[in-house]
């Protein structure tokens, strides 16, 4: 099991205020992205629940234990550091061995829960060799082992991937995502990264300064975003806000349409020149200069135009977000 | 842009570096050389090649007792470290791992003390000493080398414990390791490299001592510091044999530095580059 409920929590370091009040409920076998800028609380909420830093208020219970005082260890939960956090001078099969050995299992379940997990993780190969002789992916994968053996009732991701480079980022993205289809425990992963949150969450927890912003699954903060933070946040190339006059169009104070909601047509609502063209191939994303401000669009692949050339664009009316001056969404 | 190197670059950079060396090293070649010179050899002027005499060692050892002085240094410099350990490691490791606000200014504080000249607190130290029955006793000038060294013991491991990233202490608290899990399977087989290089540099450090060894000791607790210092008044003249007297005493601190100068190097550079 792996109920996590978080009620009333903050935390304040000193006289600041990092986390000043959050409820939260996660589901048995959820897979819960924190996601959020830099210094937005994400980390440390992350460290409350595995009890690695105390809260200054409200409690925190797992399946309905309390466990606000306990000590990590008690909490039974697994971490995975951004820096790893390996024992450098444990080889692998050690180091994958450990919690198990402070769980005081016997060595013959240890060399078994060892062998199977490094055959889950690609890792039989690297068992008697040590962290320093690992490359960054095998020893992200030898940190997942180590949190994997011992059946926590929830993992904890910490920004895992973030040492690693683009490709294998992608790899162990898909290889974390297959394991939490594969084991069905509770994951809790924190990471700066909306498009790791949109590819591998159930359910994403959008933080922003101490505060959750809004809790859903990715489609639902893709399709209708609470608060212009949201909607910045979410959704790569970012959403384009325009203000003024093309907004009051539509009883708004901002309105929100997205790069891929914007159609290149002839004629159409609103005249651009075009500044960038980025051709990726499958796509084309189109930094614009235009009568309502800069604007970005997602056009076709194949789309010929190039720097300077004036086009027309024209919103898909049906997908264009609206917010009042506050920055909520008008529904 | 990388600078280019080329083999005359290294060979004069070689060279250099030999000679340097040999600068620094000479005075105490010299003595060695020295030590195997008769005494009329000795006295006649400046010679690279001695004759091989054992003559004058025969004579250090007959005359006076090495093995008592070399006793007191061995149980001097071990048993100082030992104590400066004692209370060092868990020192260090309070201010590496739940630093407060003043932690610098308490490390400044300690290594201050080392700012000050010894001969300042000569007096006071030796009446004391003397009112404790302390003088010429091995417990008393344990204690006091202890004192000396404790700073620079202090620095060097609180040095080191900063290396040990946060966490991986935090990793193994989630891993389910106690307190003192954390400390056998962790934490001290991650800092016995650091530990070991601290004592080695402070063995070093109180085998060479002299300004204490030879004030506060007489004949009971002196140490080869006080048995050299003993030596150059009577035979001051007597260059080979002082010489000779002069090798015994560095030859064992010679040796452990040359076998452990790997750790000695990693110990005192740590810290520096990563």
């Amino acid at each position: 099991m792996g109920n996590i409920t978080l009620k009333n929590v903050s935390k304040s370091f000193g006289a600041t205020n990092i986390i000043p009040d959050i409820d939260l409920v996660i589901e048995d076998g959820e897979f819960v992205v924190f996601v959020g800028p830099s210094g937005c609380g994400k980390s440390t909420l992350l460290r409350l629940i595995a009890g690695l830093e105390d809260t200054s208020g409200g409690t925190i219970e797992i399946d309905g234990r309390d466990v606000t005082n306990e000590a990590p260890a008690k909490r039974k939960l697994a971490m995975v550091f951004q820096s790893y956090a390996l024992y450098p001078h444990m080889t692998v099969a050690k180091n994958i061995a450990f919690p198990l050995k402070m769980a005081g299992e016997d060595q013959a379940t240890i060399d078994r829960k060892v062998k199977a997990a490094a055959a889950t993780l690609n890792l039989t190969n690297y068992l008697e060799r040590r962290p320093g002789q690992l490359s960054g992916g095998q020893r992200q994968r030898v940190a997942i082992g180590r949190a994997i053996v011992r059946q926590p009732s929830a993992f904890l991701f910490d920004e895992p991937l973030s040492n690693l480079d683009a490709a294998l980022r992608g790899t162990m993205r898909l290889e974390i995502t297959e394991l939490h289809q594969q084991l069905k425990t509770t994951m809790i992963y924190v990471t700066h990264d909306q498009v790791e949150a949109m590819t591998m969450a159930d359910k994403i927890v959008v933080l922003n300064a101490g505060n959750i912003e809004q809790v859903g699954s990715p489609m639902e903060l893709y399709k209708a975003p609470k608060n212009l933070f949201v909607a910045g946040f979410i959704g790569s190339p970012k959403m384009n806000l325009v203000t003024g006059a093309a907004a009051a169009k539509h009883n708004a104070a901002t309105i929100g349409i997205r790069p891929e909601h914007l159609r290149v047509t002839t004629p159409g609502e609103w005249k651009a020149t075009v500044g960038v063209a980025e051709h990726l191939g499958s796509d084309t994303f189109l930094h614009v200069n235009s009568e309502v401000g800069p604007l970005t669009v997602r056009a076709d692949g194949e789309i010929k135009v190039a720097h300077g050339d004036e086009i027309w664009l024209t919103p898909d009316a049906a997908k264009l977000h609206r917010f009042d001056t506050d920055g909520k969404a008008i529904r | 842009m990388a600078r280019k190197v080329t083999t005359r670059h290294k060979i004069v950079a070689t060279a250099a570096a030999w000679a340097v060396a040999l600068i620094i090293f000479f005075p105490i070649l010299y003595t060695i050389i020295t030590s195997f010179k008769s005494e009329t050899e000795a006295i006649a002027g400046f010679k690279l090649i001695p004759s091989f005499t054992t003559e004058s060692y025969r004579e250090v050892q007959g005359q006076y007792n090495y093995f008592k002085p070399f006793m007191n240094s061995v149980i001097l410099s071990v048993g100082s470290t030992l104590l400066a350990l004692l209370i060092a490691v868990p020192a260090a490791w309070a201010m590496a791992f739940s630093p407060t606000k003043r932690t610098k200014d308490v490390l400044m504080w300690m290594l201050s003390t080392k700012m000050m000249p010894a001969v300042a607190v000569l007096f006071p130290m030796y009446i004391i000493f003397r009112d404790l029955g302390l003088l010429d006793s091995r417990i008393g000038l344990t204690l006091m080398l202890t004192m000396i060294n404790l700073p620079i013991v202090v620095w060097m491991l609180y040095t080191y414990f900063r290396e040990i990233p946060g966490e991986i202490l935090e990793a193994a608290r989630m891993d389910g390791a106690s307190l003192w899990n954390e400390i056998v399977y962790v934490l001290t087989p991650m800092a016995v490299p650091g530990i070991a290089s601290t004592m080695l540099l402070n063995i070093i450090l109180a085998w060479n001592e002299a300004f204490w060894t030879i004030r506060l000791t007489t004949t009971e607790a002196a140490p080869l510091t006080a048995f050299i210092s003993s030596f150059s008044s009577p035979q001051g003249l007597f260059w080979a044999k002082l010489s000779a007297a002069s090798t015994l005493a560095i030859a064992p601190i010679l040796i452990m530095g040359w076998f452990s100068q790997k750790q000695l190097v990693r110990g005192l550079t740590f810290g520096a580059v990563k």
